[in-house]
C-alpha cells in the first residue's frame, strides 16, 4: 500500500496573511431527501450535528457539516475515519433513495489565516464577505477566479477552502498572488 | 453586470457564477409531434427588447436550475423562481405589470 498524500503535500505560503495546506481531510458527500428521518439519523451518526440549513455548517474542526445544495451536504470527518463513518451512513440510510460517496481524495482542502483573510479571499470571489454579511457558521459554495470553490470560516481570522484536486496548484498560486506582501486594500 | 438571487440557496450570484439555460417555459416537442411544434420547440424564441423569461442555473453554488424574470434593456431583475413550474408565479407577473401595465410574453400577461 502506497501512502496517501494530499495534493498540495504541506505547502505554505507567508504573505500578507498565510495560506496553507490543511492535510488529508474525510469528506463524504451525502445526497438524497434532507428532510427525511434517515438522512438526519445518518448525519448524526457520522459527524454528530442536525442537518444544516441553507447556506449554514454545523461543526467544528475535523468533523462539520456543511449544506452543499438542496439534496447534498458534504460530511467533513478525519480522514483515517472515512470508510467505517460512510458505512454508519449507509446503514442509517437503509431502504431510503440516497447516496454516500467517499470524496476525500478528489478534493484538496486549504486554509487562508491572518486578519486580511476576508480581504484576500474577496479578491478572488463574487461574494460579500465583509463582517456584516459573512461570518463563523456560514458556507458559501461560489467561484474562486476561475474555478469552483467552497468556503467557510473556521476562526475569527481563517477561511477554510475547498477545491477539486486536480486544480489545487491553481488555487494555491491564486491565494499567493492575493496575498502579496503590501497588497492589502484595506476593505474591510 | 446582473444579479440573480437563487431560490434555492437565497445568494444572491453574481452572473459570472451562473450559467445562462436561453429561454424559459418551453414545450418539449418530441416524437409523434408535428413538424411546425418541433421545429417551434427547436428553433422560435422570443427574444424580446423588454420583459423576458430565462433559465438559469447556479453552476457555481448548488448547481440547480431556476427561472429568472428580467428586462433585457434596463438588466431590472422582475423576480427568480425553482424550475418546477411551467408559468411565472403571479407575485412575479404583477411586478411586472407595475413596471410596464399591459405586456405579455407569450401566453403569459
Ligand atoms: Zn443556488
Amino acid at each position: 500500500m502506497s501512502d496517501p498524500v494530499s495534493a498540495l503535500n504541506g505547502a505554505e505560503f507567508h504573505g500578507l496573511i498565510d495560506v496553507a495546506d490543511a492535510g488529508l481531510t474525510g469528506m463524504i458527500t451525502l445526497r438524497g431527501n434532507l428532510g427525511a428521518a434517515k438522512a438526519k439519523k445518518a448525519v448524526k451518526a457520522v459527524t454528530g450535528t442536525a442537518v444544516p440549513a441553507v447556506g449554514e455548517v454545523l461543526g467544528s474542526g475535523e468533523t462539520a457539516t456543511a449544506w452543499m445544495s438542496p439534496d447534498e451536504l458534504l460530511l467533513i470527518v478525519p480522514y483515517a475515519e472515512v470508510a467505517q463513518r460512510v458505512a454508519k451512513a449507509e446503514t442509517a440510510l437503509a431502504g431510503e433513495h440516497a447516496m454516500v460517496v467517499d470524496v476525500s481524495d478528489a478534493r484538496a482542502v486549504l486554509t487562508v489565516t491572518g486578519s486580511d483573510a476576508r480581504e484576500v479571499m474577496a479578491k478572488l470571489c463574487p461574494v460579500d464577505l465583509s463582517p456584516a454579511a459573512f461570518g463563523k457558521g456560514d458556507f458559501r459554495r461560489t467561484r474562486m477566479a476561475q474555478i469552483p470553490a467552497a468556503l467557510w470560516m473556521t476562526e475569527s481570522d481563517q477561511f477554510t477552502v475547498i477545491c477539486f484536486r486536480s486544480v489545487a496548484d491553481y488555487a494555491f498560486a491564486l491565494l499567493k498572488v492575493a496575498a502579496q506582501p503590501g497588497s492589502a486594500v484595506g476593505a474591510f | 453586470m446582473l444579479i440573480l438571487t437563487c431560490p434555492y440557496c437565497g445568494v444572491r450570484a453574481d452572473e459570472t457564477e451562473l450559467s445562462p439555460g436561453g429561454e424559459a417555459h418551453l414545450t418539449r416537442h418530441g416524437p409523434g409531434s408535428s413538424d411546425d411544434d418541433f421545429h417551434g420547440y427547436l428553433f422560435t424564441r422570443e427574444n424580446p427588447r423588454g420583459v423576458h423569461f430565462e433559465r438559469w442555473r447556479h453552476a457555481y453554488g448548488c448547481g440547480k436550475w431556476f427561472h429568472a424574470a428580467r428586462d433585457t434593456m434596463t438588466l431590472e431583475v422582475f423576480g427568480t423562481y425553482p424550475a418546477q413550474t411551467t408559468e411565472p408565479p403571479r407575485d412575479i407577473c404583477d411586478a411586472i405589470t407595475a413596471r410596464h401595465p399591459g405586456w405579455n410574453w407569450r401566453d403569459f400577461s
